[in-house]
């Protein structure tokens, strides 16, 4: 038993409706109790003048399996000039650059206040890989979603008309990784590239090799999910990324989703308007985007803001890996996962001195600042694409203060401001509404019942912030980080290392369906169907989330 | 219902049936092998090719003490204790080897070494070190060996036997099994082999290559030339003993193959040029994308080396060759490679896992090895842990210890154990040595 007090901080928990209420917080043996005047706190945080929040949730990241750990093998010379992570009396070392090792990304989120992130896209194939990963991920409670948009056993359900059997692989398949969630990438279009059909940019494009459009596989993949409750919807990084004009194609998708939940992520990449044979006619289409989201109560986003900064583009997106190695002339990696997936990583910088960069930075911002409601979209810079999660308090300045904005407006290369409507925005968010984008929200978008606020029964996941002006500074050095109810990270030292837990799902679904997918899953894997599952005693500390049904 | 269910092995009395387990003899890691266990020895090894029906049928488990000190028989409290000795006394020790054993142990040996400020090193910095930095170079186009058996219709085969070295890739993966898109198997496939010397392998082909020694880097960069539309003069026959003629018909088959594959082996990494070549056939498979699907992939051999690279990079951000001494990861391959750390005398003390540096370093580093203390963890009495300081007899991973190896293609492979060995797995052994040497520093600090 071990009994923690958080004493007198100004608590931020959107969940619960508290907005900056002075009042303790107890945790019991890692869980939020209510506050009791006859127990007796076996440690006491003097948290007087400080702001306490749940601890941060990254909703979408890559930080974990084959196309990470790739990516931060073909980069050793951006590692040469980034902060090291020295070896502690109880912490290991590591490398950082755009892609951090395991255990620095669990100690650099922790210290940025961060104490769960989700893996954004997980080839089956693969998950044994992530698994070993997360569990050399220290802290942080983790997970992933897992890649089923050019799933081969998928299109053939579509094209078969077999929808309960594609229902019942979903939810096997969940089972079968110990995933999270669901994750279409690029549907369709990344088959396309593996068969060398180059793309599939139009939600009616139909995948030559199966006869399937790109709309019925997101529309059937979001219907299994909500019929599996799956706690987080569909989450769909939509085809056409990046392309001046891509707009459109988003806004089919969000249309192709109505009647189910769905999640659309990196929404930044997907907001173009523009000629997608000229970059130089991008614009922002943020507004038209932003008003379907705020009517449409179904749907939910994550915005992958760009900074200005050299990073490192990792993607499910196979096609998508070749454009922008054209585009920047920069290695390459391209990797192809049979009946399952596609990758592609390249080198990127992010310019202050380039339009359509500071106008991707600008879309970002839009997103944020044009969606009504903050349970509806969530703080992502798709880590490491458009940038480290290291740069969360940056953004938050960015949209507290309007002047920070303006002051980089100003600065922008010719053109920028024609193309879209950042300068006119006045809003600047609350620390409330910081608090949902960060933590409530995501939470409440995963389904993570326990997470993201402090009410009784809540993890006890907690940051507790020093009050500043500057926000990037408040948000960039946490005074204290607790999780499940231990102190680990104290006046920016990491003083924990232990391993956190894996959340993943176990859904019920129909049985009947495995010989199904055995016979197909013999005829074309080079592995033996049963050396594919991630046996349940294989997993770190684990914690299966509960289905909605 | 639990999808992982295990399905119930045979067993008769003294013969069980394993089913589904994995070969790690070399980088093929098949995992569709059905074993026949009676009493302690596998009789039968079914779909084994003759390297892994000789890896599992000469198994036998050594009579040996569980660990020795100075070759005397110690208990294995002694010998944790003086291994954990040798490793917090050392200023300098190496960790090397790793690429034969499962990925849990790998990890350990990492964080040991994290925690003493060693440096880790793995067989790779041997065999295939320069493909690790061509594609820090340049990247890599590729696929696992299933999208290759499904798709590949044009495979090239470069500097390598695999009928010798890897001999189920053929039938397995890249030559001869029908694919999904490829229903009739080998007729659905063109496949050449470029090579200095005809291997075995060549009879399996439909054009052999035979390329003059040392002059890869020419005939590769001859086509990529071609590939570009840019004229290659004739004189490249005299250079690189290949046709202008054959090679301009190979570059235009491989433009219009459906989806292509170089092999490549350490014919091409270990001969002149070394990570020059790989950059360049690399960038050849590269370039092809822009006529149709093109993919490379190195050919490697021992079993779990590319389990070692993946643990090795995601663990300090760098795949082998990493020291840790100033308390944060470098890398330098020349400088923190084992075989230069002990040919220079620089190493004060080893850990050697799984791997026989007595056997195959040269003699400068192996008379600096029997100098220094060392601490070597092997099944068999190897020539290292004749003359190791502090060695362990542990169980053959695979075989005998579960755990996970990953394939060339770096598809992760459930390993599933034939029989229990009464010696201790290298991850128990690592472990208990890893938390000897935590309780005592701790204790100091
Ligand atoms: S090809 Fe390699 S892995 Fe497969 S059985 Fe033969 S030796 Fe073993
Ligand atoms: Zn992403």
């Amino acid at each position: 038993m071990s009994l923690l007090q958080i004493q007198g901080g100004t608590v931020y928990d959107p969940t619960n409706g508290i907005d900056g209420v002075v009042q303790d917080i107890w945790i019991q043996d890692g869980k939020v109790i209510a506050p009791s005047l006859d127990l007796k706190a076996d440690r006491v945080i003097d948290a007087r003048g400080y702001v306490v929040m749940p601890g941060g949730v990254d909703m979408h990241c890559h930080i974990a399996g084959p196309k990470v750990n790739v990516a931060r093998k073909m980069r050793p010379e951006e590692k040469r000039t980034s902060p090291m992570i020295r070896r502690t009396a109880l912490t290991r070392s590591g490398t950082t650059g755009s892609v951090p090792s395991t255990f620095a990304t669990g100690y650099l989120y922790a210290g940025l206040g961060y104490t769960t992130a989700f893996d954004a896209a997980v080839p089956p194939l693969t998950a044994r890989h992530t698994h070993e990963e997360l569990e050399d991920t220290p802290i942080i409670d983790k997970g992933f979603y897992v890649m089923m948009g050019n799933n081969h056993y998928i299109m053939k359900q579509l094209r078969d008309g077999e929808p309960e059997r594609l229902k019942a692989y979903v939810g096997w398949l969940l089972n079968a990784t110990k995933g999270y969630a669901t994750k279409l990438v690029n549907p369709g279009g990344v088959e396309a590239w593996k068969s060398g059909d180059w793309n599939a940019n139009q939600l009616d494009d139909s995948v030559n090799s199966f006869g399937v459009t790109p709309r019925q596989i997101i529309n059937s993949v979001a219907q299994a999910v909500d019929e599996l409750g799956i706690p987080h919807s569909v989450h769909v990084h939509c085809n056409n990324l990046g392309m001046p004009g891509n707009w459109s194609t988003t806004l089919e998708t969000m249309a192709s989703l109505e009647g189910h939940r769905g999640h659309l992520t990196h929404i930044q990449f997907h907001s173009y308007g523009g000629n997608p044979n000229d970059q130089s006619t991008i614009r922002s289409e943020v507004p038209k985007l932003a008003d379907y989201v705020n009517s449409h109560k179904n749907l939910t986003v994550d915005v992958g803001q760009v900074m200005f900064n050299s990073t490192t583009s990792m993607t499910g997106d196979g096609p998508l890996g070749y454009y922008l190695h054209k585009v920047t002339g920069r290695k390459w990696f391209s990797g192809d996962t049979e009946m399952e997936a596609g990758c592609g990583i390249v080198p990127i910088v992010y310019k202050n001195k380039s339009m359509v960069h500071t106008l991707q930075w600008a879309i970002g911002l839009e997103w944020y600042l044009l969606i009504n409601d903050p349970w509806r979209i969530a703080m992502s810079t798709d880590h490491p694409n458009g940038g480290s999660f290291m740069a969360y308090p940056e953004i938050i300045a960015l949209l507290m203060d309007r002047s920070r904005r303006e002051a980089i407006l100003d600065q922008a290369p010719a053109g920028v401001r024609e193309r879209c409507v950042l300068g006119d925005i006045t809003r600047e968010y609350t620390l409330n509404e910081i608090a949902i984008i960060t933590r409530a929200a995501p939470a409440r978008l995963l389904g993570l019942k326990q997470k993201g606020h402090l009410g009784p029964g809540a993890d006890g996941d907690v940051t507790i912030y020093s009050i500043n002006d500057d926000k990037q500074r408040m948000f960039e050095l946490p005074r204290w980080v607790i999780h499940r109810g231990e102190i680990v990270v104290d006046g920016g030292e990491v003083r924990s290392n232990k391993a956190g837990t894996l959340l993943h799902v176990a859904p019920d679904f129909d049985d009947a369906v495995v010989p199904d997918i055995q016979s197909w899953f013999e005829d074309h894997y080079s592995i033996q169907f049963r050396n594919y599952p991630v046996d349940e005693n294989y997993l770190h500390l684990h914690e299966v989330v509960p289905t909605r049904i | 219902m639990s999808v992982a269910e295990q399905t119930q092995e045979s067993t008769l009395p003294s013969l069980t049936i394993v089913k589904d387990a994995a070969c790690t003899f070399c980088g093929c890691v098949c995992d569709d092998m059905e074993l026949t266990v009676e009493n302690n020895r596998i009789t039968k090894a079914k779909n084994a090719c003759v390297l892994g029906k000789a890896w599992f049928l000469n198994h036998h488990i050594d009579d040996r003490p569980d660990a020795t000190i100075k070759g005397q028989p110690v208990s294995y409290e002694e010998a944790i204790e003086y291994a954990a000795d040798i490793l917090l006394n050392a200023r300098n020790p190496v960790t090397y080897g790793l690429s034969d054993t499962t990925c849990e142990a790998q990890r350990v040996a990492v964080a040991i070494t994290d925690w003493v400020g060693g440096t880790v090193d793995t067989t790779t910095s041997v065999c295939h070190g320069p493909s690790g930095m061509a594609f820090q170079g340049v990247g890599e186009v590729t696929a696992t060996l299933g999208e290759i058996k499904n798709r590949a219709d044009c495979v090239i085969y470069w500097g390598g036997n695999p009928a010798e070295s890897h001999p189920r890739h053929f039938t397995r993966y890249s030559l001869t099994p029908k694919g999904q898109f490829l229903p009739n198997g080998r007729k659905d496939r063109y496949a050449v082999l470029i090579d200095v010397r005809k291997t075995k392998s060549a009879k399996a082909m439909d054009e052999f290559i035979q390329i003059k020694p040392r002059c890869d880097f020419e005939l590769i960069w001859a086509m990529r030339a071609l590939a570009k539309g840019v004229e290659v003069g004739p004189e490249i026959e005299q250079k690189t003993g290949v046709p202008l003629a054959q090679l301009q018909a190979l570059v235009d088959r491989m433009k219009t193959a459906k989806f292509g594959v170089i092999l490549f082996g350490m014919g091409l990494t270990m001969t002149r040029g070394k990570h020059m070549n790989t950059e360049a056939v690399l960038s050849l498979a590269r370039d092809l994308n822009k006529f149709t699907r093109w993919t490379a992939k190195p050919m490697r051999g021992h079993g779990n080396v590319t389990g070692a690279d993946n643990v090795v990079s995601w663990s300090t951000g760098y795949p082998f060759g990493v020291n840790l001494s100033r308390g944060y990861p470098r890398f330098n391959p020349g400088e923190y490679t084992t075989s230069d750390l002990l040919l220079r005398g620089e190493a004060d003390a080893a850990m050697i896992i799984a791997s026989d540096p007595m056997s195959n370093f040269c003699q400068q580093a192996r008379d600096h090895f029997v100098r220094i203390p060392t601490i070597v963890l092997d099944p068999k009495l190897s020539e290292s842990a004749k003359v190791a300081t502090v060695a362990f007899t542990t169980a053959t991973y695979g075989i005998n210890v579960a755990g996970t190896a990953y394939r060339m293609d770096d598809v992760p492979i459930y390993l599933r154990p034939a029989f229990q060995s009464k010696y201790r797995s290298d991850y128990e052994i690592l472990k208990a040595i890893e938390t000897r040497i935590r309780e005592r520093q701790l204790a100091a600090s």
